[in-house]
């Protein structure tokens, strides 16, 4: 029963890290400018297509993923600099719009540039599985949590401890006073979109020898990453990692303790029961008004 | 004067009748076969290889002159996958391309989305997928040629049987087919002496099934494992149970039936064991095989032209345009019920799924014997025998 347990919680692990990334990426570009960006899932496919490509062209692994992550974040940045900066002034929701079609663009141009089946990407270090405590594990689910942890950790420094990260969170706060002060509001918002792009990019370039990889990975990996942001606390760093790790473990559970069938409505449910007491998520600000 | 002109137009009038009257295969209008697709999406190995055999084959049947002196057509649309598209190209293909035959359907979602039009239309149509319901109940117009889910599960409980195995887990997905052969296993597992004791299920879009293989793993007296589905699914439920160590037998279904399920699932593809048409084998078959000769043209054929592996699904699509080729040359016509008839009369015709015997009671036409069962080894096929 308890390895069992242990099984359980490992695969909800390294689905919640993977969460975790994309909603790192939803986090970023709101704090940045409470755009919800829902091409994020196409970053991740976008990392995970082109590593399979460039692998399977013949560069080497390392360099492979390398580009994979760098050719998402310039598509980040064109996104920004072509779809949202154009329409700067208008309101959120028409923002929110130009990116649900940014991201069927991108879908659509994948399905050019690539095509429309499944690939596997060679797992980084070998596929053979590793016992801990009565469960199995495998090496890249090892690579999933080991750079998630390593990122969550640089971002935590890059946003405490830097001034460039000081100064996205100072945007995210106030964004008049921010201006005031002297910080780039504009600059800052293309590199949030470059730096989810990266995120959501490294996520699949991890998870794409797990699951396996296509034009449309992108789609429920975006929603669930959304759902594990709102569930921690969209704009909240830590939040979205909590999030994430919640969502991907309470699926995880739910699909060995009670019905593989019903996880996913499991899994959100559980999400509708934390917003209906917590409405701004797990470690989301609480909204306050001057009256 | 007028009745000058008008002996001139008369005259002038016969003359190109006369012009116009050339051999009879270029006046006469071309047979129109449509085909409805997933040529890309989910079902993409299934479709694409089934596509690209109609094209060949169409392509080498006008060169040599064509059926019933008259060229043959293709009309060709692509419903990834996607039932409600199918249904709108079906329409498509019946009322405004005006086919005389439907070759076509790659999954069980897409065909019987289309069935209640070929049967308003009164269409012969020929599907290429698995599922049983699709000629149980017969329909009047809807032939297939894949062997049928019950089949499959049939062939593998045989198998699992001869190695011993009476108590056995199930995991399926949430497809058509995946449905209906669960349904299907679970209905004939009394008559071969098997016990379904544990029963799991994955959702469509679904990247872990390690969950459902540690309960089924944790199950007491499980023997051996089999998994009804086609597309990802499979591939990652492979991987997965190499990955939680189980070394029980695993079976998968004929909707697997192709290299690119062993080049998704990869090394924990090795000792899996499914039924599929001997095509996949061709080269191993004995000489004296009956299928031997028509599965080796065709792979010959097929990879010469396209420079990759044949896989059962193109197979399934040569059977059904040839069925379609044979019963129109019976019936010397497209006319539909014609040639409904003679679909419905083949006997003892050989295709790369095996021989071919219809009735009114069986649109399908073939016994347990067409099925063989292949092992995966070495990342390549094997006879089991």
């Amino acid at each position: 029963m308890s390895a069992a347990f242990v099984q359980y919680l490992l695969t909800g692990l390294t689905v919640g890290a993977i969460y975790a990334l994309v909603a790192l990426g939803f986090s970023i570009i709101y704090n940045a400018s409470q755009v919800i960006n829902f091409a994020q899932g196409e970053f991740v496919m976008i990392g995970g297509m082109g590593a399979v490509w460039l692998s399977a062209a013949g560069l080497p692994l390392p360099l492979a993923v390398v580009l994979a992550v760098a050719a998402a974040t310039l598509v980040g940045l064109a996104l920004e600099k072509l779809a949202v900066e154009p329409a700067r002034g208008a309101p959120v929701v028409v923002l929110i719009i130009i990116t649900i079609g940014a991201s069927i663009f991108l879908r659509g141009l994948a399905t050019i540039v690539w095509d429309k089946k499944l690939h596997v990407l060679q797992p980084f270090s070998g596929d053979a599985p590793i016992a801990v405590l009565g469960a199995t594990i495998l090496p890249q689910s090892l690579w999933v949590l080991g750079v998630t942890l390593l990122i969550v950790l640089l971002l935590a420094w890059f946003f405490g401890r830097t001034l460039l990260g000081k100064a996205m969170l100072a945007t995210s706060h106030n964004r008049l006073a921010a201006q005031l002060v002297g910080v780039n509001v504009r600059s800052l918002l293309c590199l949030s979109f470059g730096l989810s792009a990266a995120l959501g990019a490294v996520a699949g370039v991890l998870v794409a020898p797990i699951t396996l990889t296509s034009y449309d990975v992108g789609v429920m990996l975006g929603l669930k990453g959304f759902a594990a942001a709102i569930l921690g606390g969209m704009g909240s760093g830590a939040g979205a990692v909590v999030g994430g790790l919640v969502l991907g473990i309470a699926e995880s559970m739910s699909a060995g303790y009670v019905s593989s069938a019903y996880k996913d409505v499991i899994a959100f449910a559980i999400m509708l029961s934390v917003l209906f007491f917590m409405p701004s998520g797990l470690l989301g600000k609480r909204a306050s008004d001057r009256v | 004067m007028n009745f000058r002109r008008a002996l001139g137009c008369l005259t002038l009038g016969f003359a190109l009748v006369a012009a116009l009257e050339p051999g009879q295969a270029l006046a006469q209008e071309p047979i129109k076969i449509g085909t409805f697709l997933s040529i890309t999406g989910p079902a993409a190995f299934l479709g694409d290889p089934e596509n690209k055999t109609l094209e060949l084959y169409i392509e080498k049947l006008n060169a040599a002159g064509g059926l019933i002196g008259r060229k043959l057509q293709l009309v060709s649309y692509d419903d990834a996958g996607d039932a409600e598209k199918a249904r709108t190209f079906a329409k498509r293909l019946i009322e405004q391309d005006k086919v005389d035959l439907i070759v076509g359907g790659s999954t069980t979602g897409t065909t019987m989305a289309v069935v209640p039009l070929v049967e308003s239309a009164q269409l012969p149509f020929v599907s290429l997928a698995g599922a049983v319901v699709i000629i149980e109940p017969v329909k009047k117009w809807v032939f297939k040629t894949p062997h049928t889910d019950r089949m499959a599960c049939e062939k593998i409980f045989i198998d699992m049987q001869a190695r011993g195995a009476s108590k056995i887990a199930l995991i399926s997905g949430a497809g058509g087919f995946d449905k209906s052969m669960r349904a299907e296993c679970l209905t004939v597992a009394k008559k071969h002496q098997i016990e379904v004791i544990a029963d799991e299920t994955y959702g469509a879009g679904d990247t872990d099934m390690t969950a459902q293989l540690t309960k089924i793993k944790n199950t007491p007296g499980v023997q051996a494992v089999l998994n009804a589905g086609f597309g990802q699914g499979p591939a990652i439920v492979t991987k997965n149970y190499r990955q939680i160590g189980m070394k029980l037998p695993l079976y998968q279904s004929h909707g697997v039936a192709s290299k690119e399920y062993i080049k998704l699932a990869g090394e924990a593809a090795e000792g899996v064991r499914l039924p599929a048409a001997a095509l996949l084998v061709a080269e191993a078959l004995p000489a004296s095989d009956p299928q031997k000769p028509v599965v080796t043209g065709y792979k010959r054929e097929y990879e010469t032209r396209f420079k990759s592996e044949v896989s059962t699904f193109g197979g399934h699509a040569y059977d059904g345009l040839m069925l379609a080729v044979e019963a129109i040359k019976r019936a010397g016509s497209t006319d539909k019920a014609q040639v409904r008839d003679a679909l419905e009369g083949l006997h003892g015709y050989m295709g790369t799924a095996g021989v071919v015997n219809m009735a009114p009671s069986d649109h399908m036409g073939l016994d347990l014997t067409a099925f063989r069962m292949l092992e995966v080894k070495d990342g390549d096929w094997v006879l089991v025998r």
